[in-house]
């Protein structure tokens, strides 16, 4: 039977094009891989190849023809043994058998060049319109998901240095000893490995720790237990049991504690499956993650900032208020770029939107929440629309991220992309203790909107 | 609790040989064992001789050398073998292997092999057995390797602090890898240490599994009641460290006086000497045994390996979705392109 051959699509975003020059006429025959025709847009050229093989029959556009709409019959392929007699019905024959395609039904254009599905996406609301908000800092709101989680199942316990009587060295656990007693607010003595290793245990054991690291460069002390032991267990065991836990603490630079207060572990614990990662900004986050963090059955690195510990922001007043894993938040919709970030590097790249809107750009800033699972799905939507990306984060720049989320852009929307991403990261030093240099080690909002700029060529 | 008569010991001694013994063969008929197989012969009245005075409930861990500590526990040797031969009709499915065979229904709650990374986990079980008033004591299985870790003494530390129940067994086999013990401490009385603690600690001879019974009753009694214990075991590794190795770094006569530290020959000739047993009567049994393990072979020899699809599951419990494979997420992105 005769086919069409269809005007391609050089892109997935690709509309139309310019049949430039046939490079075969009515009568050849070709065979799969043979150059046929070159197509133009105003971005490429591309020389178009045959899939199958056959006879040219018919030639329906001539070359020169502007605007030619991807997916028009441009030609018509003969099988052997047919004729270009043969050509008039076949046409008419797909246009026919449409009506019998259920009415009710978007249908999908005919043809090989399908454009990719959008990503799904989750874009409902954190909470219900109408809710009553309160004010209330990270702190509050972390210790309040903790103490309610707490209230609702016996076997969650928090352990750490510091935890019950000083009531946390950051008072992330303040009033917790009076609620709940020794028995599940438990002092460690300072030793990262043995308390964390405790924990796994005791998750074995049937109980759900909340292990609290004091700052998570502490936790390079525990690393064995938190990867070899709680990551790997329910893999190796096949599936008979795993850590259900929280190991959580401040991660990243505070303010003047040098190189070995100061890093960001986020790209390291992103790496391993069988954690969950994650790195919330807002105070309604940290609570609502918390609150879905103590009830996942997995091990999940919670990795807070000291910083953000003390900042306000909207939280719902509701009963039992949780956010699930691997949804983002956008928190500004924006048409010229896409700014992701997490964790404290939220607060650059809000800023770096405010700045830039003065400037006529508008960026859209995606807050991940969690960094694995990752909703990379946002992430695409958007570089979809935006065609521009600018990551954000307080980390290191090698292993970064920021590289896999380009990684992923990369491999997923390339066709989308109109100029490469950029990762702003922290500098590739040890965090130096002088105020000045500290300052410059750490990402900046200049920063950030350098990039923007420099993406949209603005 | 277990039987623990000489000839009850003697059987799950044997067992326990004759397990570690047959392993080997799983690569003489052509299976695909793990390279780090480590095995524990020399030092079955560690395992025999404390796991006797376990009860059901109680919890454990091991090192990596461990085959016959879990099979003293009560493990079904068939699907050890399996496990370790990489086999779905294994404990894990295949997943674990030699080194991180577990099971929730023996209280196993796993083998680990980082030196030391199992020690912390049974003081967490411990602290879970209280919260719990569940009477179970939890029990960590490592090698004198293990004491040059900094966890052994967190661990310990947090256990006695805490009275919580949970029993350290250390089997001093002489060895980590290729470095002896006197080589790697200046102090090698290693229940010292954990007295500094405040356990309740002893060392004993392995020689006699009997005399391992009687300190393991002793201290797991203690343990039970919240005065955390440590028992040190000696023993001889009788073979390298792991398959391949053929130790070169120690004196064959040195490896000739070890091997006449044999707890199974020791028992042995003490059934004989008693008249608790007769020859006869031990050939049976050691026959008997043999034709358990030549099974156990079979079994994992006639198991199928795990289905390809199975490598994704156990990431995460199951209520997660399954990650997608990178070459089917690759697949689906080209075919949209």
């Amino acid at each position: 039977m005769a086919t069409e051959i269809l005007m391609p699509a050089l892109s997935p975003t690709m509309e139309e094009g310019t049949l430039a020059k046939w490079l075969v006429k009515e009568g050849d025959t070709v065979s799969s891989g043979d150059i046929m025709a070159e197509i133009e847009t105003d971005k490429a050229t591309m020389e178009f190849e045959a899939v199958d093989e056959g006879t040219i029959g018919k030639i329906l556009v001539e070359e020169g023809t502007e605007g030619v709409k991807v997916n028009t019959a441009i030609a018509v392929l003969l099988d052997e043994g047919e004729s270009a007699d043969d050509i008039d019905t076949t046409p008419a024959a797909a246009p026919e058998a449409a009506p019998a395609v259920d009415a009710g039904k978007e249908v999908s254009p005919a043809g090989a060049a399908e454009a990719p599905a959008a990503p799904q996406t989750d874009t409902s609301p954190d909470w219900p319109e109408g809710t009553t908000l309160k004010q209330q800092t990270v702190r509050e709101a972390l210790r309040d998901g903790m103490a309610e989680e707490m209230r609702r199942d016996d076997s969650v316990f928090l352990m750490g240095e510091e935890v019950a009587e000083y009531e946390g060295a950051y008072k992330i656990s303040q009033g917790m000893l009076d609620e709940f007693g020794a028995k599940r607010v438990i002092d460690t003595p300072i030793t990262e490995h043995g308390f964390a290793g405790i924990g796994v245990g005791a998750a074995f054991g049937g109980l759900k720790p909340i292990v609290e690291f004091m700052t998570f460069n502490f936790a390079m002390q525990a690393m064995d237990q938190i990867i070899n032991s709680a990551a790997k267990t329910l893999y190796m065991s096949g599936g008979q049991m795993g850590a259900p836990m929280v190991f959580r603490g401040p991660n990243g630079a505070a303010a003047r504690v040098g190189a070995q207060h100061s890093q960001d572990y986020a790209a390291w614990f992103m790496q391993v499956p069988g954690l969950k990662v994650a790195m919330p900004y807002s105070a309604s986050d940290y609570k609502g993650l918390m609150k879905t963090a103590i009830r996942d059955p997995n091990p999940v690195i919670f990795l807070e900032n000291e910083i953000l510990y003390g900042r306000s922001f909207d939280v719902p007043e509701l009963d039992d208020y949780t956010v699930p894993f691997g949804k983002a938040r956008i928190w500004r919709e924006g048409e010229d770029v896409t700014i992701v970030s997490f964790g404290i590097g939220m607060t650059y790249a809000l800023a770096a939107a405010d700045k830039l809107a003065e400037g006529g750009i508008s960026a859209e800033v995606i807050d991940l929440r969690t960094l694995r699972p990752m909703d990379t799905a946002s992430i695409l939507k958007s570089v979809m629309k935006t065609n521009r990306c600018v990551t954000v984060e307080e980390g290191w720049p090698q292993g970064s991220v920021g590289n896999y989320i380009s990684s992923v852009i990369m491999q997923e929307a390339f066709d989308y992309l109109d100029a490469p991403v950029i990762n702003c990261t922290g500098k590739d030093v040890p965090m130096p203790y002088a105020a000045n240099l500290e300052k410059l080690a750490l990402v900046t909002t200049d920063e950030v909107i350098a990039a923007v700029r420099q993406v949209t060529y603005a | 609790m277990k039987n623990t008569t000489l000839p009850q010991l003697y059987q799950e001694m044997r067992r326990v040989r004759t397990f570690e013994e047959r392993v080997g063969e799983l690569f003489v008929r052509g299976q695909s064992a793990g390279s780090m197989l480590h095995l524990s012969i020399g030092e079955e009245s560690a395992a025999v001789g404390v796991c006797a005075r376990m009860r059901d409930g109680d919890t454990f861990t091991t090192h990596h050398r461990g085959h016959g500590i879990f099979l003293a526990r009560g493990a079904d040797p068939d699907r050890m073998m399996a496990e370790i031969a990489g086999k779905d009709t294994g404990y894990c499915h295949g997943k674990g292997g030699s080194m991180h065979i577990a099971d929730m229904g023996l209280g196993h709650l796993g083998a680990n092999a980082i030196v030391g990374g199992g020690i912390p986990a049974v003081v967490g079980a411990g602290l879970s057995a209280r919260h719990q008033k569940s009477g179970a004591v939890s029990v960590a299985f490592f090698g004198d390797g293990a004491t040059g870790q900094g966890i052994l003494y967190e661990s310990m530390n947090m256990a006695a602090l805490w009275k919580l129940p949970v029993m350290f067994v250390c089997i001093n086999n002489q060895y980590g890898m290729g470095t002896r013990i006197d080589q790697a401490t200046a102090n090698p009385d290693l229940h010292e240490r954990a007295a500094a603690f405040g356990l309740a600690a002893r060392t004993v001879d392995g020689l006699e599994v009997e005399d391992v019974v009687e300190a393991a009753t002793d201290l797991m009694e203690q343990a039970r009641g919240g005065t955390p214990a440590f028992l040190a075991i000696d023993c001889y590794r009788f073979y390298g460290h792991a398959r391949k190795d053929k130790s070169p770094y120690r004196e064959e006569l040195e490896e000739e006086e070890g091997r006449k530290k044999d707890p199974v020959l020791q028992a042995r000739e003490k059934l004989l000497t008693t008249g608790l047993m007769d020859t006869a009567e031990l050939d049976a049994l050691d026959d008997e045994i043999a034709r358990e393990m030549d099974a156990a072979i079979d079994f994992a020899i006639a198991g199928e390996e795990p289905q390809m699809q199975s490598m994704f599951r156990d990431v995460y419990a199951p209520t997660e979705p399954e990650p997608e494979p990178v070459r089917t997420r690759l697949d689906r992105i080209l075919a949209q392109g």
